[in-house]
């Protein structure tokens, strides 16, 4: 199979290495979208917007179109960039604030311009601290060539951007405790309802949180149109997406790629993409992040599309792929799995807090050989307790999707590999050791 | 006399002018702290209290909550291995093992000359190079247990000062100017568009 022929659209630029420059910016249509949009109406940009079908690319993929239409009407409110990327396995933001930071100040004024927004924030992980040089830099520099500021090109429209360093906290990327940590505050969600911060956002102030990714999509929309980018991909999930492959394949890397028009076998084993699987077969695959069930070689014909990888009982959500080949223990990779969403609950609720850990020191001691026979089901009791019924999409005991997210990896690695797990019991090791 | 040096107390300044509500810079100045003091020292909390108008109990009690604001002492170089899953896939674990054995400490620990402090990380999003590495957030890169030494040595000698500079030091681009929109001038002007329009209907 081939790549299709689609444009790249938001990585394009980065190809330069010199991408992350005001030069080569300026060199390669850059805010030309932004003086195309600044000519249109506000109201005129969002329909393209909506033309375009852009669905939100941090992980829950709303439409961004409707996110902004929710936007309350209020004589404040703001717009809030979400670049803490820290979904493990994730990381394609981190290659657009590195390589092409002005694409995305662009991108962020289109928005600020279509919801009348004077005041907008990007706020990024702390451990980016390149990328947050170069955000900045692209900021000053969209100052000085009057793209940003008051009266950006005499349009009338005034904005400004403020780079906000986050400062350690996975659960900051979930858009409520982002705004939190924005408040200067710890980073725990906030209690639903409101269900949306276009309503109470940004101190109580309604807000648009939009991803990076997103985002960076709008000075190709705009240039080309909301059409042109609906005529790629297929059904509801259009234009091009970044897909972050990594785990146990020759060429681990982010790709741009035409939605729905490749399959997870195309991207792990195109000679162009993934390069295939150096030792053995795949294992199990991660389809959307750690939050995201697994996949297994039977799935590996589903097109990489947000309703496709739904109706196999997945998410493509943040786009991350990580591929594990037979030489992996499903109980480790559970087990580090779980590690990380105990260390990284909040502590709000109980399910989550403790459950969290509890499950992480019973994967521990089975993968140390401690187990014991009936640790198996204990951990589905436990899944079962955050997560009732351990369906998909979950079932929700707790103020954010943190908690539910836990079970997924767990009740994939018993589900298919519960021979596995006994055997690290009644051999009394790891049998990959 | 101020707690800051001239230049951070101008940035601090501008950090408080920068956000529609002053506690919202709690986080970038604890940050600033971290780059003068190269951790979160108690002084540098009563400041950022002083300065957002609040209790340094509260700045503490909000910088407890993040893994990079410390508020004990660390090396010089902060160096961070990623176990996560992707990294776990390529021999993270193995080489955090070999990380603990080259540096003489267990992760989480300072090496006694006070240079080194390792910590075990979650994903840092560079997961294409892995196991990822950071030292005190720069991607370096050493996937191998030989390339991390040789890093380590380079430290030692005090290379890659440019690249790497002391921990603390997060962003050295600063913003060049200070606000040019006043929200509260937009938010007028918003009001009495309202109300003109409703006047009008």
């Amino acid at each position: 199979m081939s790549v299709t022929e689609a444009p790249k659209i938001i990585t394009a630029r980065a190809s330069f290495d010199d991408s992350h420059t005001m030069e080569r910016f300026l060199a390669t249509g850059g805010n030309d979208g932004l003086k195309k949009a600044l000519a249109m109406t506000p109201a005129a940009v969002q329909a393209e917007v909506d033309t375009a079908s852009l669905l939100g690319r941090g992980g829950a993929g709303f439409p961004a179109g409707r996110k902004w239409s929710m936007l309350r009407k209020a004589d404040v409110s703001y717009l809030v960039i979400n670049g803490d990327e820290s979904e493990p396995a994730t990381f394609k933001d981190h290659l657009l604030v590195e390589r092409d930071a002005h694409q995305l100040v662009e991108g962020v004024t289109i928005a600020a311009y279509a919801l009348q927004v004077n005041q907008a924030f990007i706020f990024l992980r702390g451990e980016f601290a390149l990328g947050l040089e170069r955000v900045q830099e692209a900021i000053n520099d969209a100052y000085k060539a009057g793209a940003l500021g008051a009266n950006i090109f005499n349009s009338g429209f005034s904005l400004d951007i403020v780079v906000h360093p986050g400062a350690g906290a996975y659960i900051c990327g979930e858009e409520t405790a982002l705004l939190e940590a924005l408040e200067g505050k710890r980073g725990y969600p906030r209690i639903k309802p409101p269900f949306f911060p276009a309503a109470i956002g940004l101190y109580g102030e309604p807000t648009v949180v939009n991803n990076v990714e997103t985002m960076s999509n709008l000075p190709w929309i705009m240039l080309n149109g909301g059409a042109a980018f609906a005529a790629l991909g297929a059904g509801r999930s259009t234009g091009t997406r970044l897909f972050a492959l990594s785990g146990h394949v020759r060429n681990p890397g982010v790709y741009e790629l035409e939605m729905v028009k490749h399959t997870f076998r195309d991207l792990i084993f195109s000679a162009e993409l993934g390069g295939g699987v150096p030792n053995g077969d795949v294992k199990a695959i991660i389809p959307g992040g750690v939050s995201a069930p697994w996949f297994y070689p039977e799935q590996l014909d589903v097109p990489l599309g947000q309703d496709e990888v739904a109706e196999q009982g997945s998410m493509l959500g943040s786009g991350s792929i990580v591929v594990m080949d037979t030489t992996t223990c499903m109980v480790r990779a559970a087990w580090r799995i779980t590690k990380f969403f105990s260390r990284e609950s909040c502590g709000q609720c109980t399910p989550c807090r403790e459950g969290s850990g509890w499950l992480e020191r019973v994967l521990w001691r089975l993968e140390n050989g401690q187990g014991r026979i009936e640790d198996v089901d204990l951990l589905l009791d436990l899944c079962d307790n955050i997560a009732p019924g351990l369906s998909w999409p979950p079932q929700q005991t707790t103020i954010c999707v943190l908690g539910p997210s836990i079970p997924s990896s767990i009740h994939s690695a018993i589900s298919r590999f519960r021979d596995e797990f006994l055997a690290h019991i009644t051999q009394g090791a790891c049998p990959y050791a | 006399m101020s707690y800051f040096t001239e230049s951070r107390q101008a940035r601090a300044e501008q950090l408080i002018a920068v956000y529609p509500e002053a506690r919202s810079a709690l986080i970038p100045l604890c940050h600033l702290v971290q780059e003068q003091d190269g951790y979160l020292s108690e002084d540098g909390m009563v400041e950022v209290a002083k300065l957002c108008g609040i209790t340094p109990a509260e700045v503490r009690g909000t910088a407890s909550f993040y893994d990079m604001l410390h508020t004990e002492p660390v090396g010089k170089y902060l160096v961070g291995v990623c176990t996560n899953i992707a990294c776990l896939l390529a021999g993270g674990l193995e080489l955090l093992e070999h990380a603990e054995g080259s540096l003489g400490i267990r992760a989480g620990a300072t090496t006694q000359d006070g240079l080194f402090t390792l910590e075990e990380t979650e994903c840092l999003a560079d997961c294409d190079i892995a196991p990822c590495v950071q030292v005190n957030h720069r991607y370096v890169r050493t996937t191998t247990p030989e390339a991390f030494d040789g890093l380590v040595a380079e430290l030692r000698e005090g290379g890659r000062a440019s690249e790497i500079p002391s921990h603390g030091t997060l962003v050295r681009t600063r913003r060049d100017l200070a606000l040019a929109v006043n929200p509260d001038d937009i938010a007028k002007e918003r009001a009495e568009h309202r109300a003109a329009t409703e006047n009008a209907s």
